[in-house]
Order: structure tokens, then C-alpha cells, then sequence
């Protein structure tokens, strides 16, 4: 007998006490109990030990065997991640699903990576290389899309005093040897562990300058993300929280997605993975699940492994960043993960602050948005993670703590919106409630990159939006009827804003996705019909019900339906017939 | 032998304290003998070197510190199922009180059932007709879905949940394969026996398995109660591919015995005095729905809950609402005007939907259909608002038309008859003579092919 034992002294729920056990460290993961369940030691109290353990505990009994493992909660990273599904501790399903059928039993840790798979590995390094911390050592195709670079550790350093040639291997054969200054022979190979709860290092952090693509017209134009950066999506139950999620995970420009249902229902699961294993990419033609990971902790999986899932969503992330990819998380949803905080916290009898959310929460939100960035790695490729964590309010309240805590750590908010919800206005993200810190860091990129008037343009549509918003306030009391042409004319031009470019229908196979040049080219009609008809009711005095009878309006609402994202040509063809119409 | 503990430490509320039972385990379920002769279930919820918590299910009336025996019974709480269980009658934790005896089972199983794999899970696609129209052309319900109805005091949602068991069309060959678990949770003993008696009347008694805890038996066998029925859901789904209509009333009342319980164990609260692991412990409940991969049948829940005060952000329909696949919500008002069943469009969903209906499954326009009524009827609330101030005469010609538009839709597609059982076809038809109503630019959520094909003013 290896390590030393100790033994169960009280359960309670998902938190299990052992006494006189001195040498468990705190963060290290234990097996408790006969069916060696994993578990964490989350505090040290005198002779107590407390460990929070991450499947359910019925039937443990007192007295049962606890064994430390004197490492940290870690998980594997290696090839064969990407494309699986895993629990919140990172076990495979698939694999669980293989020994224990359609219901998931307790003390299985089957292998997170399949250990036996043989991996084609292309070595780049030689004998005698200095290796700095994330060295690439050799590549593997991972996937049609993704190459895994085989990295040494990042808390590894030295000289390469072994090195197999380029050929067939598995993730349990060693690849090299390197030799640390102080005459360690560390072994490398496909596979390393790193613990969940610990960033991965980087060189220097780098400032925001890349938004991130989405085909989203709503986030793209107004409220766009930078790759790198954080957002949150809160919204009462039916706003769209997972919709917006799902449409992100598709259509984004990262190159790797990782989308971590938190406490989150498990149909939506089976979803994501059947629609992205069907799903083609349409910039590299391969299926979507060649490009995304998933981790699953459904809401009635055990409420420690919800606690645990989005530090090993992130863990996985900064993995593949420091491979220099652009990793975007998707975590749906933060307040699961909350709430799970609060359960573990109420076991452990800690004086609760906000709504029984333990005093911690700030930090351990602030934490988590903080591994976010864009960064030069330690091997000098840049890379960044990107978070979109969604916010379940309770009844839909954002001053609840959870959505004010998360405010103060994301850069960009998007909010959902109930009345939008109900009347079917998809996203349903609130453009007067939202906002996006990153336009002004992205100005740059949009003026070189789209178009130089592309922040101008955008501030009309922000500023269109907001007199319409002053003008239903008069509207409600008084009917629109009464208003002055003109001001009839903004309501107009801001309901075509509204149904033709904000509204964006994920079913229809134009509007799901749509690039940003047909985006620039929509607003800038939508504009250009606005000055237009400005023209004809200032000076020309034309009443804007004989503009609205061309069905001018209507078309341009239909626009995104009838211009497919390649005949960006065709706004031309719509500006021409705005000029032909005569009065 | 196991050993028996003489005594009890303490007593509050349904917990006891007991002295350390070796060899027992977390959950386990013990029995308490009282010197009367009488015989108590109880549940281990708290275990350590020093002292033992059990939560008593009968309570603990009558107890005293020296007056029990305890036993442990050295497993969780298994309720013993066969196929005998179906027309059978049950008290909240499985025993029947039918007076036919007890059921020979060929199988026992865990009531807290485990986790279902995602990945083992089938994504329900296929559309059940409930010959409803709101239910069916708004929010349709999906086998393997959960939808519950958020209704008030005083609303018809037992009408309709019944209508719903009745009219379902949910096996493929004519109900043979279709069984229905209904389970009571602190109801009052006249909903408990309109159930019953409704079964009866439609036959569907014999392919029926009811669990009744009414309002005024023990607390602590609540929470077993949707257990038990979804246990035997499971069992008759899985275990003999059977389509499963769970019909679990009322959240409500299960959600405050989780609360009651909570408090008497001192735990922290979180909004409104409930535990903060509310969430987790109706996800528990709720995910028990779906289908499996490999296996024919299917559950399908209809929870009910009673909104406090109608309030539709308290935390049980709160939470509800973000674990289940959609909702139905019923509304007062409109049950003010007559319209049955009174259900309140706009926070309506259906989450499952979108994948159900539409081109070889319902009929190709369902899906534009279903979302320009609700666009339209969207519009007619904030007509109805500006009308409210400004009054209706004022208002300009589309106006008007939308709020005739929306007098028609109230009455005709949502109400309809307590019997009457309307095709899918007949609700789509109705849709399409209510938005020949609306001027054809109005449609904006259709495409000119499907107006084209449908339209007629």
C-alpha cells in the first residue's frame, strides 16, 4: 500500500469529512470510498478534513477508505480531445456510455483520451535542442482541421537529451527526454496533465485588436466581441440564451470551439452534438464537430462536477491556445455554476452574503473571465481565448448578484430582452440595454478591414435607434398618427432596423450566417433609403404614406432574405431602384 | 443481522437524531418502530462517526426519546415494479392503497434513478397531437419533452392536463403502447379524485399508474412521491418501450415541502426561504424525461404548477421554466373572458418545437404560420395599450384590423370546446382564415411562396 489512508468520518450531500488526515494538501484530488469516487479537499478544519466529492454519495458509509493522489484536480491534454463529449471532470462519455449503457453510473474514470490510438507524429525538434517552457516538439493531425502540437509542459525546461524519429505512436509512448538544469529527466510525450484551477502561463498579454467574427449582424455591428475578450449573455428563461450560444459556437471565426452545457438541460447536449456532427463549416467545407469540444454537466449531474466543469472547459481552451489557435468558450450557463458555488458553500455552513451566494462569488467570477486574452504564448505563437458565458437571472431580475458580479468582469453585455422574446424578435439581444466596451479597440480593424465610414455608419443606427426609443415613449400616449412626417419617418426607418437587420432568423439558410461585407452593405442601404426619404419629405413634402405605398419599405425588411451572402451586387441593383421611384 | 439502535438525541420537525449506526450508509433508507407497534419509514441525511440525522417520512408525531426501535435496512429507498402496476393506485412512497394487495414485482428499482447520458440520448423530433390549437400550432409538444403548465388558483389547468391525457396521440399504433403516470403531490383530495374519476371515464384507468400524496399526508413522502412516478416511468419506458405521459401535480406544493424540509434542517436559504439547491433538486425531478438510443419508448412530462399570486418570476416557475423544454401558461384574464383553455400566447413556448413541425413532420407552413400569429398578436397587445389611452376610434384602418384580428384569434383558435379534438390540418386552416384577416403586407414573417399558397382575404 502506496499512498496513506484515511477514513470517512461524516457525509453530508456531496461533501464528505475524514479526521487525523494531516497530509491531504488543499485542491487535492482524493478517491473516496470502496467504489472510488474522485473527489477535491476544498478545506482543512483542525483534525477535519473536508472533501467535496464529484458524483452522487449515496450509499458511502462511515468508515470507508480515502485515498489522496497528492495532485491537484488535473486534467489530460492531448490529441483525440476535440470532437468528444465529456463530463465535468473531463471523462468521455462515449466511453461511459460503452460500460455502463444510457444511464451514467458512479466510479468510472475511464482514460480522457483514447490511450491506445495510434497518432501519425511528425517530429520537429532533435537531439541536444535547448526546450523552453511549450516548445514544440512535433505535430499530429488531430482533426481535418485542428494540428496538435506536441508541447513540452509549461513548467518544463532544458535540453532534448532524447528524441524518437517521425512515425506511428500512442499516447502512452514516451517521445523525448529533456534534461532540467537541475538534472531531471523529465519524459515527454502526446499527453500532459495541468490542473484545472491554475492558468496556464503565458509570455505577455497582447492589446484587443481583432473582433471576433460571428455572422451576427446585432453583435457584429453593434455590440461586436473581440477575440480575446468577454461577454455575457443574461436573459430570463425562453430569451435565447442557449439559441445565441448555439448560433455563436457555429458561426464564429475561432478556430476552435469549446461549449460547456453547465447545469443546462441534457437534451440540448444531444443537440449541439448531433446538428455539429451534420454541420459543414463554410469556410474549410468540414464538419463543425471537427472544430469543438463539448463538456456536459446537466442539471441533474452531480452538482461538484457542475462546480468543477468550466475550470476544465477553460483549461482545455488556454491548451489549445498556447498551440496558437483562437479558442472561443461558449459556457452556458454561469449562474449554474453559481448556484453549484452556493450548494457547496451552504454544506460547508459559510456565512453567506448576497442571497445566500457565498462572499467569494466576485472572485471566483473574476478569476474565471480573467483567463480570457489574447496573449503571446511561452513558444512565441500568439493565441487567444475568447468567453461568452451565458447569465441565468432569476426571474429575469439583472440586479440579481450573479449578473451584477458578471458585469463588472465582462467588457461586452449583451442582453436579453423578454417583450422582444415574445413577440418571436430573434436574438432578442436589447440594443438600448446592451453595450460592447471593444468598439472603440476595434475601430481600427473595422475602418481598414470593412470600411473606412463603418463606425459612422454604425453610430447612425445607435443613434436612429435611440430617437425611435424617445419617440414611443410619445407614441404610447398620444398614437403615432400626430406625429410630424419627419418623426414618422424615423419610427419607419427604425422598424426596417429593427425586422431587417436586427432580427436575424438562425432557420433560413441566408440570414443564419451572414459576413460582414453583406452586413456593411445592408446597413449602408437601409441608410441610404433613409437620407433618401428623408429628401422627399423635408423638401419635397411628400407624405411618407405615399412612400410606404411602393412597398419600398417592406423590400427593404425582406433583404436579408432575398440577397443571398454572394450577390452582394444586388444592394446596388436596390439603391438604383430606390432612385428610380418618382412621386 | 443488522443491529437496532434503542432511542433517539433529538427530535425537530421530521428529523431525528439518532445515535452512530455502524454500517450504514449515506440515503439509506431505516425503519423507526414505535413501542405502539407502529412502523415508520425514514431516510438517512446526515451520517457521521458521532451521531446519525433521519428524516422521518410519516413525521414524528408521537415519538419520544425513548420510545423507538431503529432498524437499518441496508439499502436506498427501491420501489418493486412489474407490469402488474399498471391500473394500480399508490400512496406517495409506492405502497398501494388500492386494497388489491401488494405488487408482485419481477424487478426493484433506485427511486433517484441516475443521470441519463447524453449522449445515449435521443433528440425528440417526433410531434404529438394533442388536438389543442394553442398547443398544437404554438407550442407543440414533442415526445420525450417536458412542458409544464403554469397556471394560478382557480384555473382550468387539471381540465386541461386531462384533455391533454385524453386527446394525445402519442404511440404510433393507436394507443397500445401508451401508459399514463399521474402522481398527486399534496393536492387536494377533490383534484386527486377528478383525476381518478376522469380516468375512469375514458378508459384509461388499465393503462393508468397513479400516486396519490394529498394535502393532508405527510410532508416528508412529497418528495418521494414524483420519484416513485418517474421510477415507474422509467421502468415502463425502457424496460417495456412504452410511449409515457407523466402528469405531475402540483410543483407548487412539492417545491414548499422541499422547503419545509430544508428550514427544519437549518440550511441556508436563498430567495424566498427555498434552498439554494432547488435548481438541482427539480432538475432531478424534470430530466428524467426524454428517449433513450436503442430503446422504443419514450417519457414525456407534463408538470403543474400554480404560480403564488400569478407571479410568473417567483422561484419555482422561475426555475421551472429554466429546466424544462418550454411552457404553457395559462391566463386569468382570458379565463375571464370564456376563452377555454385560457392559454396566454406570448410566454407560451415550446423549446422543442423548431426540430418538430414543419415538412415531413407536421405541414410545410407550420412553422412561418406559427410565428407570424404570434408577431401579429404581439402587435395587437401594444395596440390594445395605445387604444386603452387614446381609444379605439382613433386609431388608423390596420390598426383596427389587428384589433378584430386579435378578438377573432382569442376566440377562435385559442378557445375551443372541453372535448373537442381538432386535427392538426383544422388548426392550420383556422390560422390561415384568422391572417386572411391582416392585410398581405402585414405578413412578415411568411414567405411570398407560402402566401401564395395559402393566403385568402
Amino acid at each position: 500500500m502506496s499512498a496513506k489512508q484515511a477514513f470517512i468520518y461524516g457525509i453530508n450531500g456531496p461533501v464528505v469529512t475524514v479526521k487525523n488526515a494531516p497530509w491531504l494538501q488543499m485542491l487535492e484530488m482524493v478517491y473516496v470510498g470502496t467504489e472510488r469516487l474522485i473527489g477535491e479537499v476544498i478545506a482543512v478544519h483542525g483534525d477535519k478534513t473536508v472533501i467535496q466529492v464529484y458524483e452522487e454519495t449515496t450509499g458511502l458509509k462511515i468508515g470507508e477508505p480515502v485515498e489522496g493522489t497528492g495532485a491537484p484536480m488535473s486534467v489530460t491534454l492531448g490529441p483525440g480531445l476535440i470532437g468528444d463529449i465529456f463530463d465535468g471532470i473531463e471523462r468521455p462519455l462515449k466511453q461511459i456510455e460503452n460500460s455502463s449503457g444510457g444511464f451514467i453510473s458512479r466510479g468510472l474514470m475511464p482514460d480522457a483520451v483514447d490511450m491506445d490510438k495510434k497518432w501519425e507524429v511528425k517530429i520537429t525538434a532533435k537531439e541536444g535542442d535547448a526546450v523552453m517552457p511549450c516548445s514544440i516538439i512535433g505535430e499530429v493531425t488531430e482533426t481535418s482541421l485542428i494540428v496538435n502540437k506536441v508541447m513540452v509542459p509549461p513548467d518544463v525546461e532544458g535540453v532534448i537529451t532524447k528524441i524518437v524519429p517521425s512515425g506511428t505512436y500512442t499516447c502512452r509512448d514516451i517521445l523525448a527526454t529533456v534534461r532540467t538544469k537541475n538534472g531531471q529527466e523529465i519524459p515527454i510525450q502526446l499527453i500532459q496533465k495541468w490542473p484545472i484551477r491554475k492558468a496556464r502561463p503565458y509570455q505577455t498579454r497582447e492589446t484587443i485588436s481583432k473582433p471576433l467574427i460571428t455572422g451576427q449582424r446585432v453583435i457584429d455591428v453593434l455590440f461586436p466581441l473581440a477575440k480575446g475578450g468577454t461577454a455575457a449573455i443574461p436573459g430570463g428563461f425562453g430569451t435565447g440564451k442557449t439559441m445565441t450560444q448555439h448560433q455563436l459556437a457555429k458561426w464564429s471565426d475561432a478556430e476552435i470551439i469549446i461549449y460547456i452545457g453547465c447545469g443546462e438541460r441534457g437534451n440540448e447536449m444531444t443537440q449541439v452534438l448531433e446538428e455539429f456532427t451534420g454541420l459543414i463549416d463554410p469556410k474549410s467545407n468540414q464538419p463543425l464537430m471537427n472544430r469543438t469540444l463539448l463538456i456536459a454537466n446537466t442539471s441533474n449531474m452531480p452538482v461538484a462536477a457542475r462546480e468543477a466543469s468550466i475550470y476544465t472547459g477553460i483549461t482545455i481552451a488556454e491548451y489549445y491556445r498556447d498551440m496558437g489557435y483562437h479558442v472561443a468558450i461558449m459556457a452556458d450557463s454561469t449562474s449554474r455554476w453559481a448556484e453549484a458555488l452556493r450548494e457547496i458553500s451552504g454544506r460547508l455552513e459559510e456565512m453567506p452574503a448576497e442571497e445566500g451566494f457565498p462572499a467569494y462569488l466576485p472572485s471566483r467570477l473574476s478569476e474565471f473571465y480573467e483567463r480570457a486574452g489574447y496573449v503571446t504564448n511561452l513558444n512565441g505563437t500568439v493565441g487567444s481565448v475568447s468567453i461568452i458565458g451565458a447569465v441565468s437571472p432569476q426571474g429575469g431580475d439583472f440586479s440579481e448578484p450573479v449578473t451584477q458580479n458578471t458585469k463588472r468582469f465582462i467588457r461586452c453585455f449583451w442582453g436579453l430582452d423578454k417583450a422582444l422574446a415574445y413577440a418571436r424578435h430573434y436574438p432578442a439581444i436589447n440594443w438600448l440595454g446592451s453595450y460592447s466596451e471593444y468598439v472603440d479597440d476595434l475601430a481600427q480593424w473595422y475602418e481598414e478591414n470593412v470600411a473606412p465610414d463603418f463606425i459612422e455608419k454604425r453610430a447612425d443606427v445607435v443613434r436612429i435607434l435611440q430617437e425611435e426609443s424617445g419617440l414611443m415613449d410619445i407614441v404610447k400616449l398620444i398614437g403615432a398618427d400626430v406625429l410630424p412626417e419627419d418623426q414618422k419617418l424615423t419610427l419607419e426607418i427604425a422598424r426596417v432596423i429593427r425586422v431587417g437587420f436586427l432580427q436575424q432568423n438562425a432557420y433560413h439558410q441566408n440570414d443564419t450566417y451572414v459576413p460582414l461585407d453583406k452586413q456593411y452593405k445592408m446597413l449602408t442601404t437601409i441608410l441610404y433609403l433613409y437620407d433618401k426619404c428623408k429628401k422627399w419629405v423635408n423638401e419635397d413634402a411628400i407624405p411618407l404614406s405615399q412612400i410606404s405605398k411602393t412597398g419600398i419599405f417592406a423590400d427593404a425588411v425582406k433583404m436579408k432574405y432575398d440577397i443571398a451572402n454572394n450577390e452582394t451586387e444586388k444592394f446596388d441593383q436596390f439603391k438604383e431602384k430606390i432612385d428610380a421611384l418618382t412621386f | 443481522m443488522n443491529k437496532q439502535y434503542m432511542g433517539l438525541r433529538d427530535i425537530s420537525g421530521a428529523l431525528a437524531v439518532i445515535e452512530p449506526m455502524e454500517n450504514a450508509s449515506y440515503d439509506e433508507i431505516v425503519e423507526v418502530k414505535l413501542r405502539d407497534g407502529e412502523e415508520r419509514l425514514a431516510r438517512i441525511v446526515e451520517l457521521t462517526e458521532d451521531y446519525a440525522v433521519v428524516q422521518v417520512f410519516e413525521g414524528t408525531k408521537g415519538m419520544s426519546l425513548e420510545n423507538t426501535i431503529t432498524l437499518p435496512t441496508g439499502k436506498p429507498l427501491m420501489l418493486p415494479l412489474s407490469k402488474e402496476i399498471m391500473g394500480r393506485m399508490f400512496d406517495g412512497c409506492g405502497r398501494p392503497i388500492d386494497g388489491l394487495g401488494p405488487v408482485y414485482s419481477d424487478q426493484e428499482m433506485d427511486i433517484n434513478g441516475k443521470p441519463m447520458n447524453p449522449v445515449s440520448r435521443e433528440y425528440p423530433r417526433s410531434f404529438i397531437q394533442t388536438g389543442i390549437s394553442a398547443i398544437d400550432g404554438l407550442t407543440t409538444l414533442i415526445r420525450g419533452q417536458k412542458l409544464p403548465i403554469f397556471s394560478g388558483s382557480g384555473l382550468p389547468h387539471d381540465q386541461l392536463a386531462m384533455q391533454i391525457a385524453t386527446q394525445a396521440k402519442i404511440a404510433d399504433d393507436e394507443g397500445k403502447n401508451f401508459g399514463i403516470v399521474f402522481a398527486a403531490m399534496g393536492v387536494k383530495y377533490d383534484v386527486a379524485n377528478y383525476f381518478i374519476k376522469s380516468f375512469e371515464k375514458t378508459g384509461a384507468i388499465g393503462r393508468s399508474v397513479i400516486f396519490i400524496n394529498t394535502s393532508s399526508d405527510p410532508v416528508v413522502e412529497r418528495i418521494l412521491t414524483p420519484r416513485c412516478a418517474l421510477t415507474a416511468a422509467e421502468y415502463l419506458a425502457f424496460e417495456h418501450n412504452m410511449h409515457v405521459l407523466v402528469i405531475l401535480t402540483d410543483i407548487t406544493s412539492y417545491c414548499e415541502a422541499v422547503r419545509e424540509i430544508s428550514s427544519s434542517k437549518q440550511e441556508i436559504p436563498s430567495r424566498k426561504g427555498y434552498p439554494g439547491y432547488l435548481y438541482s433538486d427539480l432538475a432531478s425531478l424534470y430530466e428524467r424525461a426524454g428517449m433513450l438510443k436503442g430503446k422504443e419508448g419514450s417519457i414525456t412530462q407534463i408538470p403543474i404548477l400554480t404560480m403564488p399570486n400569478d407571479d410568473i418570476t417567483h422561484p419555482i416557475p422561475d426555475l421551472t421554466g429554466y429546466i424544462t423544454e418550454g411552457q404553457i401558461v395559462l391566463d386569468r384574464v382570458l379565463s375571464q373572458k370564456d376563452v377555454y383553455p385560457p392559454v396566454s400566447v406570448l410566454p407560451s413556448l415550446s423549446r422543442l418545437m423548431k426540430d418538430g413541425i414543419g415538412e415531413g413532420f407536421t405541414r410545410e407552413d407550420h412553422p412561418e404560420v406559427s410565428n407570424q400569429l404570434f408577431a401579429a398578436y404581439a402587435k395587437v397587445q401594444d395596440i390594445r395599450a395605445l387604444a386603452s389611452v387614446i381609444g379605439e376610434d382613433e386609431l388608423s384602418e390596420t390598426d383596427k384590423l389587428y384589433i378584430a384580428f386579435g378578438k377573432a384569434f382569442e376566440k377562435e383558435f385559442i378557445g375551443q370546446g372541453r372535448e373537442e379534438n381538432r386535427e392538426m390540418t383544422l388548426t392550420l386552416e383556422i390560422a390561415w382564415r384568422l391572417l386572411g384577416m391582416l392585410p398581405v403586407e402585414e405578413l412578415d414573417r411568411i414567405s411570398p411562396d407560402t402566401i401564395r399558397k395559402y393566403y385568402k382575404q
